[in-house]
């Protein structure tokens, strides 16, 4: 029933340009363009009263061509007791979106999470650094062409165990 | 130039320019003061900081991507190293997180025991912060009293599962082995003992007049101040808000006990302290719930693609063998599909973020881990304090290395 009022009020904001769709856990998961994040989460926050900000993270899929990369936001509605997960798909050659510092400051450490293992770049945050890897580093280590071990080693035959 | 400075809490700081320069201090990353690795890179002007800048990282191992190539039942061990004072809650939260996943109903037992495992963690993790705190006043006598007493409950962990401090306890499914009668024992004695200690230890503390002039007023934070940067846990409810998972979200049978969430008022450390002081009291109310209401049953959920057969079994009958080898090589099929599962830890809402594709292992497993989100307040809450109450602020809200760094 929430998820349905809420599901209309994100389309409203977002041209009807955003797909929705409640998975079978109850959550409300939309899909958004970078471009509306700031004023969709401004509305959420301040007509719909996700006040609270719980995660901010990435995951990477290099077989979707141009969505290569997905930034996942979870945000909470302490009153209602609803979650939402908006999700913007990026491309590769434009890791651009905008920060979300400006409607929470606990944002700014997950950006630079989000940037130090990803490489998203989030216009605006006021200090985007590497913030659990060394400063020197040149990659993004959570991409998947990193394998987790020495890709050079011949000594172990990995086939049958793990990715 | 030296001057006193008298702040509205009483306290005085004295502030010393050296040539009119301000003085840059690094507090870490090995300080014996800040237990753990973080280093603060201070400027101060006498005592009192003007800025602080944190660097953490000094113990990234990476578990983010571990994950990515470890079958599910292989990730627990990863999630004892998160909040390694309370490793029991990630492990049950890890569980439930894949059964979640895979839709897997434990019995109610599972439950109760589940309750039990976690509220005890949560005494231990509470206990280690509360003492410490004292431990940064001067108070040393305490720590060593609450330390017996987190080490009744490690004993109570190695009953359970053989291990104390990294514990890999219970299987996704429920537990590996049943509640043995040396735990019930050993844990009516300390549902004995415990209260009497613990109510000894908060007479030396909690309204010592030494104590309280000295936590009180240090590193206060607003209630909004800490909603925007997404507090969760004692430090939040210690601002003034009473958002905890166990109620809001109820998993693991958390709505069958009667319990209430402590609420502080300005989010200082003497709040902070208080507030765990009074879940100690809460989790033991409810592990005596859980033992007087504890439904008999199966100690696990009969799934064998995920719960391992016993042994003998294996060497009998052909599905076990075969259950046996795809659990061992992670050869167990799971749904694909995306899940948010969080579980009150002893620090806060402690999230996993689970994509699966179907394969072995996760696609992508992102841990919120409260430490992370909450310690990039602290130079906030810090700047123009001293340096003394920096280190208690740090030890009262409970910033484990372990969790903050993954």
């Amino acid at each position: 029933m929430k998820n349905e009022i809420l599901t209309a009020f994100i389309n409203e904001n977002t041209n009807n340009s955003a797909v929705c769709s409640v998975d079978q856990y109850d959550m409300l998961n939309a899909n958004i363009k970078a471009d509306q994040l700031i004023d969709l989460v401004d509305g959420l926050k301040n007509k719909q009263g996700f006040i609270y900000l719980t995660d901010i993270c990435a995951a990477h899929y290099p077989e979707k061509v141009g969505a290569e990369f997905e930034v996942i936001y979870h945000l909470h509605n302490l009153i209602e007791n609803q979650r939402v997960r908006l999700k913007v798909a990026l491309a590769e050659s434009d890791i651009n979106i905008p920060t979300l510092t400006v409607h929470f400051v606990g944002a700014n450490w997950m950006e630079r999470e989000t940037f130090d293992f990803y490489g998203v770049n989030f216009v605006g945050h006021p200090d985007l650094r590497r913030i659990l890897n060394m400063d020197d580093m040149d990659y993004h280590p959570l991409r998947k062409q990193y394998a987790l071990e020495d890709e050079t080693r011949t000594d172990k035959n990995d086939t049958f165990f793990g990715r | 130039m030296s001057e006193l400075i008298i702040k509205s809490t009483g306290q005085m700081i004295s502030t010393e320019t050296i040539d009119g320069d301000i003085a840059t201090l690094n507090l870490g990353p090995t300080h014996p003061a800040t237990h753990g690795i973080f280093q603060n890179i201070l400027k101060v002007d006498g005592e009192r900081i003007l800025s602080a800048e944190p660097t953490i990282g000094y113990i990234h191992r990476a578990f983010e991507k571990l994950a990515e190539r470890r079958p599910y039942n292989q990730i627990t061990p990863i999630t004892d190293r998160l909040n390694y004072c309370s490793s029991p809650i990630n492990n049950i939260g890890w569980h439930m997180t894949v059964e979640k996943l895979a839709g897997i109903e434990v019995p109610k037992r599972v439950d109760y025991m589940r309750v039990i495992v976690m509220e005890l963690a949560r005494i231990a993790d509470h206990l280690v912060c509360n003492s410490v705190i004292g431990v940064d006043t001067g108070a040393l006598t305490g720590f060593t009293y609450m330390f017996q007493e987190r080490e009744k409950i490690y004993e109570l962990y190695e009953e359970i599962c053989g291990a104390r401090l990294t514990t890999n306890l219970g299987r996704i499914g429920g537990f590996e082995r049943d509640f043995n009668d040396i735990f019930h024992a050993k844990l009516n004695a300390f549902l004995k003992e415990f209260p009497v200690n613990f109510e000894e230890f908060d007479r030396l503390l909690t309204r010592n007049r030494i104590f309280m002039d000295r936590v009180i007023g240090a590193g206060p934070i607003a209630a909004e101040r800490a909603v925007e940067y997404s507090f969760s846990g004692p430090n939040l409810r210690a601002a003034g808000l009473d958002y905890d998972v166990r109620v809001m979200n109820p998993y693991s049978s958390y709505q069958d006990f009667d319990f209430s969430i402590p609420v502080g008022k300005d989010g200082d450390t003497y709040d902070r302290f208080v507030v765990r002081q009074e879940e100690i009291r809460q989790s033991l109310s409810i592990i005596r719930q859980a033992l007087d209401k504890m439904p008999s049953g199966d100690f696990h959920a009969n799934v064998p693609e995920f719960y391992l057969p016993p042994k003998e079994e294996v060497y009998r009958s052909m599905e076990s063998l075969i259950y046996h080898f795809k659990i061992v090589m992670g050869e167990t099929t799971i749904p694909a599909g995306e899940v948010y599962y969080s579980v009150e830890g002893a620090n806060g809402e402690l999230g996993y973020y689970l994509v699966s594709d179907g394969g072995r292992t996760p696609y992508r497993l992102h841990f919120r881990r409260p430490c992370f989100i909450y310690y990039q307040a602290y130079p906030e809450m810090i700047v123009d304090s001293v340096l003394s109450d920096a280190i208690l602020t740090m030890s009262s809200m409970n910033v484990i290395a372990g969790e903050l760094d993954a």
